[in-house]
């Protein structure tokens, strides 16, 4: 198994959601997130002081899948998420030893 | 004739009443947008006070309410208001208050008009556009449209508007204001556009507290809208103050209705928005109905409102904030429920005894009044509209109205503002910008 992290435009959500429904993926946890990678920040003027916010505002991404499902969820991510401008974000997989859903105290992949 | 003190400190307080209104406007839309756009929102209804106020000072008093002789347009003097400080109010009759306290009054509904119309053009318009758009919709569509309906002339009422004159009930706005700036909206959504997204994206309410306030700084000002429109602390003021309150409540539990049984909950933003429907509904009718009437009038128009706010998706229209299915919808309803409800009423006895209004269908009246509401109502909507759409294809052409795709993806209040409406986290930077860090740089002592 893998937990693939997706960082994103915010924007992009409901089209990377939606890519992702079609390629088989059932739950996924996404949270607000902030940084900086080769995209600027912007600048930003209160009463004539100007402050640059330099951490911009992204969406983070995260499932768990399969590892034979990991090159289509990754492939389903980047196309869905891709504006072809600096600031469209990473995706990346790491392996995950193991998982467990709560509700049933199942494991392994039959918990995903 | 001498000032009453009285009737004076009403008409300046309900003014200031109605200023109210336009920041309570900006809330309940600005509570309705997107977090990424709240600002723009708000702006909208700021620079109106801004830009109505100056011009009304300059021409606009002069032609809405100019002493000329046309039915259609006041007069183009240059007028600057540097005379009108020892003038008392003549609108179809001598008022005993000054003519300035009038001046400011009507105002308040001159800067509220083009602000209702921002609700439709949420989170894409250009501001700079905005901004134009309102200086030019108020000198040709607004302020013609006030002396068609709210001059009523000199005090022997000659250059009285052409709608006031033929009789129409109109008592503070429904057609001036409601219908026009719902109409306005309609035609200005249309050349706009739709938003990116919309209708498939999800576009909710960011703050329903913020809409709530709202509701309520309206609502609390629309007593100076409706009760002010008597120009007097009389009867007729505490008869418009009454239905205000009655069919504002009634519309509210109407539109609640609606959502219980369509839905199946009570929303909170439909509270508002019933609240809303019935204030605009009361508007023309609030001095000429009876307040039972005014109770079914405000229900009615809740029900009816929260309807007629779905049918922008049948009919693809991104009239964002819901301008034409609340303002005109409640608007032309209010205007034809008076020839339904309309009856006469008589305040004091005797040489002081004062009687107004017309009776409608459902007091004998007859037909007539119906027909002369019907004809003002109609005519106001497609003067605004067909106005308005050529206004906006003009600025279309000349300056563009929308901004640009990616900065109303990205959220319009930085692109047309440099400012974000909330900063929950510290986690978003704060370094400051290279003009203020140079001008800091150069006070340190070297």
């Amino acid at each position: 198994m893998k937990l693939i992290t997706a960082i994103i435009k915010p924007f992009k959500l409901d089209d990377v959601k939606e890519a992702l429904e079609a390629v088989g993926v059932q739950g996924m946890t996404v949270s607000e997130a902030s940084g900086f990678g080769r995209q600027k920040g912007h600048t930003e003027v209160y009463r004539g002081a100007e402050y640059t916010v330099d951490l911009v505002p992204k969406v983070r991404l995260e499932v768990i899948v399969d590892d034979a499902d990991v090159d289509a969820v990754i492939d389903a991510i980047v196309a869905a998420a891709q504006t072809g401008r600096i600031g469209d974000g990473k995706v990346w997989a790491i392996p995950v030893e193991t998982i467990v859903r709560v509700r049933t105290g199942e494991r392994g992949v039959d918990a995903i | 004739m001498e000032i009453n003190a009285g009737d004076t400190a009403w008409v300046l307080i309900s003014a200031a009443l109605v200023l109210l209104m336009t920041p309570g406007l900006a809330f309940f839309y600005g509570g309705m947008t997107r977090a990424k756009s709240v600002l723009n929102m708000m702006m909208m209804s700021m620079i109106s006070i801004g830009i109505v106020s100056v011009l009304w000072v300059i021409f606009g008093y002069s032609l809405a309410f100019g002493n000329g002789t046309s039915k259609f347009i006041g007069t183009i003097d240059f007028s600057g208001l540097g005379s009108a400080v020892n003038q008392i109010t003549e609108n179809g009759a001598a008022y005993p208050i000054p003519l300035l306290s009038f001046v400011m009054f009507q105002l308040m509904f001159a800067v509220i008009t083009p602000a209702l119309i921002s609700g439709a053009v949420a989170d894409r318009m250009k501001f700079s556009a905005w901004a134009v758009f309102v200086a030019v919709w108020v000198t040709v569509v607004y302020f013609p449209v006030a002396h068609w309906v709210f001059d009523f002339g000199g005090s022997d009422s000659t250059g009285a508007g052409w709608l006031a004159s033929r009789g129409i009930e109109d008592f503070a706005g429904g057609t001036a204001v409601h219908i026009n700036a719902g109409a306005a909206g309609l035609a200005l959504a249309l050349v706009l556009g739709k938003r990116i997204g919309w209708p498939k994206s999800p576009m909710k309410p960011h703050n329903l507290p913020l809409v709530i306030l709202g509701a309520g700084l309206l609502w609390f000002g629309w007593f100076g809208f409706n009760a002010g429109s008597a120009l007097g602390a009389s009867g007729q003021a505490a008869l418009a103050f009454t239905n205000t309150m009655v069919a504002t409540a009634a519309a509210l539990i109407g539109w609640l209705i609606v959502d219980r049984i369509r839905e199946g909950h009570p929303t909170s933003l439909g509270a508002a928005s019933g609240a809303v429907a019935g204030l605009v509904a009361i508007t023309p009718a609030c001095a000429f109905v009876a307040p039972w009437a005014a109770v079914v009038i405000g229900l009615l128009a809740g029900i009816i409102c929260a309807f007629a706010v779905s049918l922008k998706f049948r009919f693809g229209l991104d009239d964002s904030l819901d301008v034409v299915g609340v303002h005109l919808v409640a608007g032309i309803f209010g205007c034809l429920a008076i020839g339904f409800f309309g009856t006469s009423f008589t305040t004091g006895s005797g040489d002081s005894a004062f009687t107004w209004g017309a009776k409608g269908l459902f007091y004998g009246g007859g037909w007539d009044l119906l027909g002369v509401q019907a004809l003002g109502a109609f005519s106001v909507l497609a003067y605004s509209f067909v106005v308005t759409l050529v206004i906006a294809l003009i600025l279309k052409k000349l300056m563009g109205l929308r901004i640009d795709p990616d900065a109303e993806v990205a959220g319009i209040d930085l692109d047309q503002h440099l400012e974000s409406a909330y900063d929950f986290t510290s986690t978003v930077g704060g370094v400051l910008g290279p003009r203020t860090a140079r001008v800091l740089q150069s006070q340190e002592p070297s």
